[in-house]
């Protein structure tokens, strides 16, 4: 059973079709890299997987439950959306760090948001914050940055205002980490930080959408590849099919594009 | 014509230069909020209006606004002219609400959308991300120039003289007619010193603000 299953999942903007039916499906435990060129709406369908934008059709299921679907407007009230999201994490390509919060409290904060709204938090409110810092902390362990707990993000490097977003989206536990060309934003000289975090949480089997440019990183972290062009899947596969043999001519060309550059 | 009665008069034009000062805050401030929500509404009446009243009250001199309200209602429709100082706030605030309205706005559209986009993918709710993500940011975008415009309002209140209103300069200026000079001048040390503590204050805000960067 898939932990993750799109069915022609369609977006317009105004007369423009974006995606035209993208269909996948993703196993617990696995890395799916997304690879495609400029425009090709690799963005577009990681924001409708997080419900920043609402699909125009299709089907998003989690666990075998339909959580949405574009036919079905009770799966489509602010309400519902909120609390469906929580299935997704998301790192954007710019990091959007609060700039006005520590690290530290970045991550914890919608933890804090979130734990406000459950019944026993004021009883217990001082133990359930103390273990939200805890479990923070021990994120900031595993992104090597448990020296910077109390910097702002104006005082942090671009890479390290990433790892601290990676942390942030990990402090929901979400089933699925999506992340957005989480490089393409940095100083080359940077990338290698954050590649490195994302690839300690491949080791440790967390399940991830990564939109990448990286092809390199995308052939040694991930276990299957889609490649999308013009709204479509193209090609999707184990790695070392699309990568190193890849069977269409659209993958073929942008591969070529993508050595040459 | 000592020192001190001098000082008493002009002290009593200043309270009203005062009062025109911190009405016009209190009323522009909120309703500067509402017409910015105005000006960025989807709902497209809602927004042409509300440019359209900002395009009209800063394209012309708080002078002929402050006229038209204490002249108009009686040139124009006959009737008794508002008290001198209900006039006068009338106008200002509706002066500095369009002002103000803009500061706002460019404010508050300034703060990126990705900010409410984080906030948005971690679950947070349309409040929790107003008041815990945005409504600081938009703070520190608009201090540096509400603070120029609140300085401005201080030198504006001695426009309330052209409808006869005895505000601090209106009282000195009663004294050249005695051939005596000195309290014309006198005056600019109250505003100086008014507008001194505003940039006190303003300066300490922004300070307290310098923590982070947008
Ligand atoms: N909000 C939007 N409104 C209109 N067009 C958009 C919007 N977002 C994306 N697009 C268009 O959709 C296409 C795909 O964009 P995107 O998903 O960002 O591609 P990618 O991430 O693969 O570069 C582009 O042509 C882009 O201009
Ligand atoms: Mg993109």
């Amino acid at each position: 059973m898939p932990i993750l299953e799109v069915k022609g999942l369609k977006k317009c903007f105004g007369n423009v079709a974006v995606l035209e039916g993208i269909d996948f499906s993703l196993q617990k435990g696995e890395a799916l890299a997304i690879i495609g060129s400029s425009g090709s709406g690799k963005t577009t369908l990681l924001r409708c997987l997080n419900f920043l934008e609402l699909p125009d059709g299709g089907s998003i299921s989690v666990n075998d439950e339909i959580i949405f679907d574009a036919s079905v407007p009770a799966t489509q009230s602010e309400e519902e959306i909120r609390k469906k999201r929580l299935h997704f994490g998301l790192v954007f390509q710019s990091f959007n760090l609060f700039p006005q919060y520590t690290a530290l409290k970045n991550v914890t904060l919608a933890c804090e948001l979130l734990a406000k709204d459950a019944a026993d938090f004021k009883e217990d409110r001082k133990e359930i914050l103390t273990d939200i810092e805890n479990r923070a902390k021990l994120l900031f362990e595993q992104i090597g940055l448990s020296d910077k707990l109390y910097f702002y993000p104006h005082q942090l490097s671009g890479g390290q205002q990433q790892r601290v977003a990676i942390a942030r989206a990990l402090a929901l536990n979400p089933d699925i980490l999506c992340f957005d060309e989480p490089t393409s934003a940095l100083d080359p000289e940077l990338t290698g930080e954050v590649l490195k975090v994302i690839r300690s949480l491949a080791d440790k089997k967390t399940t991830m959408v990564i939109v990448t440019h990286e092809m390199q990183f995308a052939r040694e972290v991930s276990d299957n590849v889609l490649f999308i062009d013009a709204g479509v899947v193209v090609e999707a596969g184990k790695p070392e099919e699309v990568l190193l043999n890849p069977k269409e001519e659209r993958t073929k060309r942008f591969l070529e594009r993508y050595s040459n550059a | 014509m000592n020192f001190l009665t001098v000082t008493t008069k002009l002290l009593e034009g200043f309270w009203l230069s005062c009062i025109i000062f911190f009405f016009t805050l209190f009323g522009a401030m909120p309703l500067g909020l509402l017409v910015s929500f105005g000006s960025m509404s989807k709902f497209r009446p809602l927004k042409i209006i509300s440019k359209g009243f900002v395009w009209v009250i800063r394209g012309t001199p708080l002078m002929l606004q402050l006229m038209i309200v204490y002249y108009g209602p009686g040139l124009m429709f006959g009737l008794t002219a508002f008290p001198k100082m209900t006039a006068v706030l009338i106008a200002f605030i509706i002066n500095y609400t369009a002002y103000f309205s803009e500061i706002y706005r460019s404010g508050i559209e300034g703060v990126p959308r990705g900010q409410y986009e984080a906030g948005q993918v971690l679950g947070m709710t349309k409040t929790q991300i107003f008041f815990k993500i945005i409504l600081l940011q938009v703070v520190k975008r608009i201090v540096p120039p509400m603070s120029n415009e609140i300085i401005t309002l201080v030198k504006d209140t001695s426009l309330a003289r052209v409808i006869a209103l005895m505000e601090i300069i209106m009282v000195a200026f009663t004294y050249t007619t005695k051939g005596v000079i000195w309290p014309l001048f006198y005056t600019g040390v109250f505003y100086l010193v008014f507008c001194g503590g505003l940039t006190l204050l303003f300066g300490f805000i922004e300070r307290k603000l310098d923590y982070f960067r947008v």
